[in-house]
């Protein structure tokens, strides 16, 4: 069947099997490597992309079912060259050890500071339960929530002027 | 490592309710809808299912995604996400065991895709909304070929594990709840870790007026070939007045009434003390917060 959507605000259009999951779409008919696929069982969060800007676990989608709808990746977060804060403040924060569960991480930690109404004061246990469909081998826990912190605390200085 | 994918499906869009249940009789009835697909595709790639088509309900997310009150009923559509329920308005002013319920029910990934609908016809008795509707006598509205309905309380709908009375080519639509005065409620579970199945869950719901319990519902998740309804422990509560000795006797109730399975979530004779400790908190905080 012929399956079209939007991934990181480019056009893709390919004829698959019904059966494809979207992680393999994104994966394999798009070529971006950067959503990762892990547990294949909607238990570890690894490849969460956004779906109209609403985190999602790919490998338990169907291609298909993402037919008309806007998809962002990991690779969707820098723009122009320019990381995304949230990319920083896992850089600033060493919030990662073998890196395979920060691509799902990072998209949902965005997701997070973007709906949240007051990102400079969330909770630890907001941070955490909003990362609790993603399983961190490496158990790097403590630093993926302060690296979700920092990127909050960045953007909210970029914008009053104060950075 | 091997790639779970689903065998090959065929794959089909429905247009409207009536178009999806139109879709399903044209093939006999041998297809599956496919809603948040959070329990489908994972039991697809491990061949539990085999669906030979898919008939995709998501695009009904506008005609079946709805919480709303009609008369003195909650009305919730089927494609209704679990996110919306966490975040209700209208239903934690109704009923607060919903946002109880679904804020330990999976992630909150899971929850941006899973709905009332799959949920119920899932009927995995480990789950804990269908736990919620039980405790809460909810209605399930199901429409079939012609435009039939028929409408089923949960102890006609739950006819076994996984097992449901909604026929091959119908289709969940709704769930009702009837809104009476002094209604509290809570939900109770016990998790081996965040967004797991319940080891245990209970959820209770009682009605209270006039220092008198005019009705009740309580229900245990994951210790029974199906969501467990307490109907003993029901009984013996209406007509008495709230108090800690009588939530005793009825947790004790779901305690003996209750069957769980030894697994590696526990022993039985564990599960069915939590099952008793859990009926009885939940059903204290449904009484305190009937009495706020």
């Amino acid at each position: 069947m012929q399956v079209s959507m939007s991934i990181n605000g480019q056009a893709h259009s390919h004829d698959i099997e019904p059966r494809m999951l979207l992680v393999h779409y994104i994966r394999e008919m798009a070529e971006l490597h950067g959503t990762h696929w892990g547990c294949d069982t909607s238990n570890c969060g690894i490849c969460v992309v956004l779906m109209d800007g609403v985190p999602i676990k790919s490998c338990t989608t169907l291609a298909a079912q993402a037919e008309g709808h806007e998809i962002s990746t990991v690779e969707g977060l820098e723009k122009n060259g320019v990381l995304d804060p949230i990319q920083q403040g896992f850089h600033e924060m060493h919030a990662l050890q073998c890196g395979f569960c920060t691509p799902g991480m990072m998209v949902t930690g965005r997701w997070l500071i973007d709906k949240h109404p007051d990102p400079t004061n969330m909770t630890d246990y907001e941070i955490r339960e909003a990362i609790s469909g993603g399983l961190c081998r490496c158990t790097g826990y403590v630093n993926i929530v302060k690296a979700i912190r920092w990127a909050a605390a960045y953007e909210a200085a970029a914008a009053t002027g104060g950075n | 490592m091997a790639m779970q994918t689903p065998a090959p499906v065929e794959y089909s869009r429905a247009t409207s309710v009536d178009d999806a249940i139109q879709q399903m009789a044209n093939l006999n009835g041998e297809a599956r809808f496919l809603a948040g697909g959070h329990s489908l595709i994972p039991m697809m790639k491990l061949r539990l299912a085999n669906p030979g088509h898919l008939i995709d309900i998501n695009p009904l997310e506008p005609e079946l995604s709805y919480i709303r009150q009609e008369g003195d009923e909650i009305r919730i559509g089927a494609m209704t996400r679990h996110v919306n329920m966490l975040e209700s308005d209208l239903l934690a002013q109704h009923f607060p065991i919903f946002h109880e319920a679904e804020h330990v029910l999976a992630d909150p990934v899971v929850r941006n895709r899973g709905t009332m609908g799959g949920s119920l016809c899932q009927a995995d008795p480990a789950e804990d909304l269908s736990g919620v509707v039980t405790a809460l006598k909810g209605q399930a509205v199901v429409r079939g070929p012609g435009g039939s309905e028929r409408v089923l309380g949960m102890e006609e709908f739950h006819v076994g594990p996984y097992m449901t009375a909604v026929e091959p080519t119908e289709l969940l639509i709704e769930v009702r709840f009837k809104v009476k005065r002094g209604h509290g409620s809570a939900h109770e579970k016990v998790e081996r870790r965040a967004g797991d199945f319940a080891i245990v869950a209970a959820s209770a719901a009682l009605w209270i007026e006039n220092g008198t319990i005019t009705d009740c519902g309580l229900a245990c998740s994951a210790v029974g070939p199906t969501t467990m309804h307490i109907s003993r422990a029901e009984q013996a509560l209406i007509g008495q007045a709230p108090s800690e000795d009588l939530f005793a006797q009825a947790g004790a109730m779901a305690s003996q009434d209750c069957s769980p399975s030894a697994d590696g979530r526990g022993p039985v004779d564990y599960k069915r003390h939590v099952a008793g400790v859990l009926s009885k908190r939940a059903l204290s905080r449904a009484a305190a917060n009937a009495l706020r």
